[in-house]
């Protein structure tokens, strides 16, 4: 069997693998590099689980074979927590209760980063566009559309009080 | 389980080295272009279709990407993505609907890869930007080896999701007329808002002979309600989910040819077309609904038009 040897960037990390052609990029972060936050819900590119960053972009991980990230810079949910702090959107998942079994979490909050990353003030009809192509089972949208908002108020206070945690915003565009 | 692919995939850097790839692609042993993704990922494991055999990464393909506006026409890479349709300000000022069209594709990831290009060579009877295209008399220009060619839109779906494309044809650009006092409409109708394959997509538009010039420049979003209802020339109606391609429907367009936009006038359209149409029952929809709501949808895009 040929494989490809490709190289990239995951969350800041300098990564290269031997892959072949047919691998999914979620499956390389999944089953290679063991960054299991990047969830599988779907074969036909609907639920949004495996969103992750390609060069500054939101993508459906499942959508993407390996070799096409070569010499990308991927971001994963793994890569949003600065140290041991949680991203403003994790944070505000866990204070509005935007999660109950969690699976959508991760694909959630990589789609709303690019969407506060894109515009940081949106209205709630902008948010629920903003996450339309992410499926949750679970909660019905109310508390992850609060979670969002709660976050984009803190990125927005961050981002003005100079000198602070502005690093957590996705600067790559 | 169909057995596992394993397509072989070769990422060019430029042009010349994707045409040497695509050289020997036939229709019996096709090398599939990969764009953004968005439809061949769908298929690649087989579940859905033939998978493709061996492919062709066109990301790396700078001849394929830019925006621009060149004598008279916005001329788009094949590989421009709904997220840059959405952005570009050349595409807001002169191509409204395409920017409309843009916006209801899938949701923010696939507006992020998804290519124009892609959906057009797709050619799935419900492309939502394929009636657009039809409306706007877009071309295409296509390349291989053997060379250079334009193929118009009209020509360019010749069954069900087949193009006129050669097996070693890639899409290059799309190239846009724009006509001043050229207004255009669309509207898509599906089950949800976000990643809602169509059941009825339209895309009308017209020149007002009246009018003002440059005011088809911003597609108004409520009626206007005012001024006087001019005469409509050049008038293109183009549908998608309604037949086994996208479709430009001329009698109706006949109908509303060197007429304006009265009550009347959207009542004879509407009927016009629900005649010209003959849509299939599907898993998404009815030939019925799909006929009725067609009609519907022209009717309010005249009223709207006509400001009454
Ligand atoms: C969740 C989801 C939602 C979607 N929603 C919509 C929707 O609302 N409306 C809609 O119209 N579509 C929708 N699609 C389908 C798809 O996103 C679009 O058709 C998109 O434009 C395809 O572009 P792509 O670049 O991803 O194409 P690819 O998948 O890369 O290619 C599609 C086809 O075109 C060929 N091709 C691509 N580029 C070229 C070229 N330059 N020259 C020659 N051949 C080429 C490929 O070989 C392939 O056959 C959706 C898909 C998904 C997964
Ligand atoms: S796994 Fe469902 S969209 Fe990727
Ligand atoms: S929390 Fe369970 S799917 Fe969203």
């Amino acid at each position: 069997m040929t494989t490809q040897h490709i190289t990239l960037t995951v969350n800041g990390e300098a990564r290269d693998a031997d892959v072949e052609p047919r691998l999914l990029l979620v499956h390389l972060l999944r089953d290679v590099f063991g960054l299991t936050g990047t969830h599988i819900g779907c074969d036909t590119s609907n639920c949004g689980a495996c969103t992750i960053h390609v060069n500054g972009q939101s993508a459906k991980s499942c959508t993407m074979l390996a070799v096409q990230a070569d010499g990308a810079e991927v971001r994963t949910i793994e890569g949003m927590v600065a140290g041991t702090e949680l991203h403003p959107l994790q944070q505000a998942f866990w204070d509005q209760h935007g999660l109950q079994c969690g699976f959508c979490t991760p694909g959630m909050i990589m789609q709303a980063a690019w969407l506060l990353d894109q515009n940081p003030q949106p209205s709630e009809a902008e948010i629920r566009a903003g996450i339309s192509g992410n499926l949750c089972r679970c909660t019905g949208y109310v508390n992850i559309v609060k979670a969002i908002q709660q976050a984009a108020g803190e990125l927005q206070a961050s981002a003005s009080a100079p000198a602070a945690a502005g690093e957590a915003v996705a600067a790559e565009a | 389980m169909p057995a596992p692919v394993e397509p072989p995939i070769e990422t060019p850097a430029s042009l010349p080295e994707a045409y040497a790839v695509l050289a020997d692609s036939s229709a019996e042993d096709p090398v599939t272009p990969i764009a953004g993704g968005t439809d061949v990922m769908v298929r690649i494991t087989g579940e859905i279709g033939e998978p493709p055999r061996r492919m062709v990464d066109l990301s790396r393909l700078r001849e394929l990407r830019g925006i621009a506006v060149d004598r008279g026409a916005v001329v788009l890479g094949a590989l421009t993505t709904y997220t840059e349709i959405r952005r570009s300000s050349v595409c807001r000022e002169h191509l409204p609907a395409l920017v409309e069209a843009a916006a209801t594709i899938g949701a923010g990831q696939i507006q992020n890869r998804g290519t124009i290009g892609g959906n057009a060579a797709n050619a799935s009877p419900a492309g939502d930007t394929l009636p657009v295209l039809l409306a706007l008399d877009a071309a295409f220009e296509v390349g291989s080896n053997r060379g250079q060619r334009a193929i118009t839109a009209d020509a360019f779906w010749v069954a069900y999701r087949r193009t006129a494309l050669a097996p070693d044809e890639l899409i290059l650009r799309i190239r846009i007329p724009i006509g001043s006092g050229r207004e255009t409409r669309f509207r898509k109708i599906g089950t949800r808002r976000a990643q809602a394959i169509s059941k009825v997509v339209l895309a009308l538009s017209w020149v007002d002979q009246d009018g003002p010039p440059g005011s088809g420049r911003v597609a108004p979003i409520a009626p206007t309600g005012n001024g006087p209802i001019g005469t409509w020339r050049d008038v293109r109606l183009a549908l998608g989910s309604v037949a086994d391609r996208p479709i430009r429907t001329r009698a109706t367009e006949a109908v509303l040819e060197a007429a304006s936009p009265t009550p009347e006038i959207a009542d004879a359209a509407a009927e016009a077309l629900a005649g010209e149409i003959h849509p299939i029952d599907d898993v998404r929809s009815t030939a019925e609904y799909r006929r009725v709501v067609a009609a519907r949808a022209l009717h309010r895009m005249i009223r709207d038009a006509g400001g009454w």
